[in-house]
């Protein structure tokens, strides 16, 4: 696909055809209407259709716009984190971890902070799993401590130790005033100064709106973003702890 | 509208005979322990109000004291009340200021100083209590003169910017748009701290700190909404976690209309100990029902963490639990907003015949209660536009089986905390489906031993089932192997233990013991 450059498609190749919808602070009249194609303009629209413009309260109007919009998207030029690692059944990571390991891999996770969202991290460890896929807790060969909401980075540490930890899964969900980001990077900081470099467990967080590229930044060796399944997980723990690892040695 | 799933009466009664063996332990335990938040609320109902520089309330303060002298299980009443009396003082604020200092020695009063201390309390008691009172009949004379909403269901919508100021304007919005509740969020974490924060708060995580102050403004900002609307609104919040006693009690002091108080919720999403949850939930629901306050249960959150089909049992079993604890705690059915939620994977063939029996099931168990219908979230997965049809439906499953509050869903559940043109969509949605199908329970009677029926009943059994099994052993312990949502709770563990007491001989709580009193 290299090379190749894109803009959106309504019905025809090439439109540029988009919806955008919007709020602004001003009463439904010419002037709001006006204002809701000017701001659309901006945004590279042109020409932008108001569809739909509905007064909410005393003084907001919520907007529907199609248009075109004007702008290219180079796909050579997008940067994302690809799956750098192949994906493995559970029957396959069991196997692996069996044969390259000779014991359990030990697993904790926990939402940290205040964050009472354990919908990502039981997705991930319960044995019920998320759309149709198991969770860790089913795979033979993964010892997973599953320590549930709130807890504090020093007890996640402290749980990490007792239970020999290979991996670390923190999920965040609440993300208010950026929330997930401090107490990802308190979480890895903490873990820095409790363990030395070649002791410390792999430390993965996810969350619905972490930026996976931003792993390094956050002190932590991967990120996991929105729509995760435990197989990709798994995988990935094999590759990072039992692949790699056994291949440098 | 009984009798269209044709359920047994008999296996009926057996499910409720077996909710109330289920329960009676933990009612009997409940009785006979303390804990430190029902003891800050009976100083909260006798005038302890402030907080120290550092934003402790006074009655923590005093309750600290009282315990390092003379431990929990007296109660704090006598111990308090004593001092009062040997310092010379009339304001017992003023006590729990002094005792902070160190300044007060606590002594479990006997003979006629206990005599005079048990009188004291109670007299200072009775007068938080009245208040409630008072409350609640102003409550009274605002539905009588602006009315309640025309329709069934009332219409519930959730505010929640962490700033009061920012809140208000968003409930009365919210009102004018067409809400008759408003709830607002606490902020992420209150439930874990064994404080009630004070006075007017503007910094929350998605949410709003409750504090007395802020519940007497959005309660006064209401007011006026709703004499601008000519109907009533009704205002919630919550009473659990570690401080839910006294939840409950500024919530009645302040005329509170719901709040959401559930047997369970903080055991198996918040951790909190069980013993520690059971006795502050028996005091709360005391007061609520005094105060004429209707609770809000949290079945909704079970099928949010387990299968919303293999667990609809458990919904079924925790609402007949949730019963006879409110029942015990002579709450009326009215004032049972009993939980359960739109929660089944839209991809599962005939999910929506699914919810419809099951809403069904839970309606006609439990005929005399609002029941609170509670809209899909764990299936929301940022697809806006799936999710405003998912709504949808859910709303309509609300009007075909007679729901009496419904909360509002978000099209953009998951994805932020809702915006006001979120709100306004969500309205319009809600508004469709009433205006267009709010009758429909009327004509909707599913066919004789039909898939809803048989769905129905299986999901009884099923919850009969696990009843018997509860009972075999205890409530105690099924919670502890995890049978409600998954999480496993054992009753030594979980937070705020250090702050149950067992009732000593001679102790003494004046509320409970004007609450317990026949009105």
């Amino acid at each position: 696909m290299s090379g190749a450059v894109v803009r959106p498609y309504g019905d025809t190749t090439g439109d540029g055809m988009v919806q955008v919808s919007f709020t602004l602070p001003v009463p439904h009249d010419k002037r709001g209407e006006g204002a809701a194609v000017q701001l659309a303009n901006r945004m590279g629209i042109d020409p932008a259709m108001l569809v739909h413009a509905k007064q909410m309260g005393d003084g907001f109007t919520f907007f529907v716009v199609y248009g075109r919009v004007n702008h290219l998207v180079d796909l050579s030029a997008v940067r994302v984190v690809e799956r750098d690692f192949p994906l493995l059944s559970a029957k396959e990571v069991n196997a692996v971890v069996k044969r390259r390991l000779r014991r359990k891999l030990s697993v904790v996770g926990a939402c940290i902070g205040t964050d009472a969202h354990t919908v990502g991290i039981d997705a991930i460890l319960n044995v019920k799993g998320v759309a149709g896929e198991k969770g860790l807790e089913y795979y033979r060969e993964l010892s997973v401590t599953n320590l549930g909401a709130q807890v504090s980075v020093p007890e996640l540490v402290e749980a990490a130790r007792v239970a020999r930890a290979d991996a670390v899964l923190v999920s965040q969900v609440v993300t208010q005033r950026d929330a997930h980001l401090h107490n990802t990077r308190e979480m890895s900081a903490a873990f820095r100064e409790a363990m030395p470099a070649g002791r410390r467990p792999l430390l993965i967080v996810g969350g619905p709106r972490f930026d996976e590229s931003q792993a390094a930044e956050l002190g932590v060796d991967r990120i996991f973003g929105r729509g995760t399944t435990p197989g990709e997980v798994a995988s990935y723990l094999v590759h990072a702890l039992v692949s790699r690892r056994v291949k440098v040695a | 509208m009984t009798g269209k799933l044709g359920l047994d009466p008999v296996l009926v009664a057996r499910a409720r005979e077996l909710a109330r063996r289920a329960g009676q332990p933990v009612v009997e335990l409940a009785r006979s322990h303390t804990t430190v938040s029902v003891e800050r609320a009976v100083l909260r109902l006798a005038g302890v109000a402030g907080a120290d520089p550092d934003g402790i309330p006074w009655v923590n303060r005093l309750v600290d004291a009282v315990v390092a002298d003379v431990g929990l299980g007296h109660g704090v009443a006598l111990p308090v009340f004593d001092a009062l009396v040997r310092e010379q003082l009339t304001d017992v604020t003023l006590l729990a200021q002094k005792a902070a200092a160190g300044s007060v020695r606590f002594v479990v009063p006997s003979g006629r100083a206990a005599t005079a201390a048990r009188r004291a309390a109670r007299r200072a008691v009775a007068v938080g209590i009245r208040q409630i009172d008072r409350r609640r009949v102003e409550r009274d004379r605002l539905v009588r003169r602006y009315g309640d909403p025309r329709q069934r269901p009332w219409i519930y919508l959730i505010v929640a910017t962490g700033d009061i100021y920012e809140d208000i304007p968003q409930a009365q919005a919210a009102a004018r748009a067409g809400a008759d509740v408003i709830a607002v969020i606490r902020s992420t974490g209150q439930s874990l701290l064994d404080y009630v924060p004070e006075g007017a708060t503007r910094e929350g995580f998605a949410g709003t700190y409750a504090t007395q102050e802020n519940f007497r403004l959005m309660r006064a900002a209401l007011d006026s909404s709703s004499k601008e609307l000519g109907r009533y609104v009704r205002l919630t919040n919550y009473a659990s976690g570690l401080c839910m006693p006294e939840m409950a009690t500024l919530a009645g002091l302040e005329r509170l209309d719901m709040m959401l108080n559930d047997s369970m919720y903080g055991i198996l999403f918040r951790d909190i100990n069980p013993v520690r949850t059971f006795v502050d939930q028996r005091f709360s629901r005391k007061v609520h029902a005094r105060a004429g306050i209707v609770i809000n249960t949290g079945e909704d959150n079970y099928l949010t963490t387990a299968d919303a089909v293999e667990e609809a049992h458990t919904v079924t079993v925790s609402q007949l639990l949730n019963e006879y604890f409110a029942h015990e705690a002579g709450l009326a059915d009215r004032q049972l907003g009993l939980g359960h939620a739109f929660e089944i994977n839209p991809d599962v063939p005939e999910s929506f015949r699914l919810e419809l029996a099951h809403a069904l099931l839970a309606r006609e168990l439990f005929p005399d209660a609002p029941l609170k219908w509670m809209p899909p979230t764990k299936h929301m997965t940022g697809d806006v536009f799936r999710g405003n049809l998912l709504d949808g439906f859910f709303n309509l499953v609300g009007a075909m089986t007679g729901q009496g509050i419904l909360l509002v869903g978000m099209m953009t559940e998951a994805v932020v905390t809702p915006w006001l043109s979120d709100r306004d969509i969500a309205l319009q949605n809600v508004r469709y489906v009433l205006g267009a199908a709010g009758g429909l329970h009327e004509d909707f009677v599913p066919a004789p031993g039909g898939f809803i029926q048989q769905r129905a009943h299986r999901v009884l059994g099923e919850a009969v089932r696990l009843l018997e099994r509860i009972g075999e052993q205890s409530l105690l312990t099924a919670i502890a192997e995890g049978t409600f949502g998954i999480m496993k709770r054992p009753a030594d563990r979980g937070k705020g233990l250090a702050g149950v007491a067992r009732h000593e001989a001679d102790y003494y709580n004046p509320a409970t013991e004007i609450l317990e009193r026949p009105v």
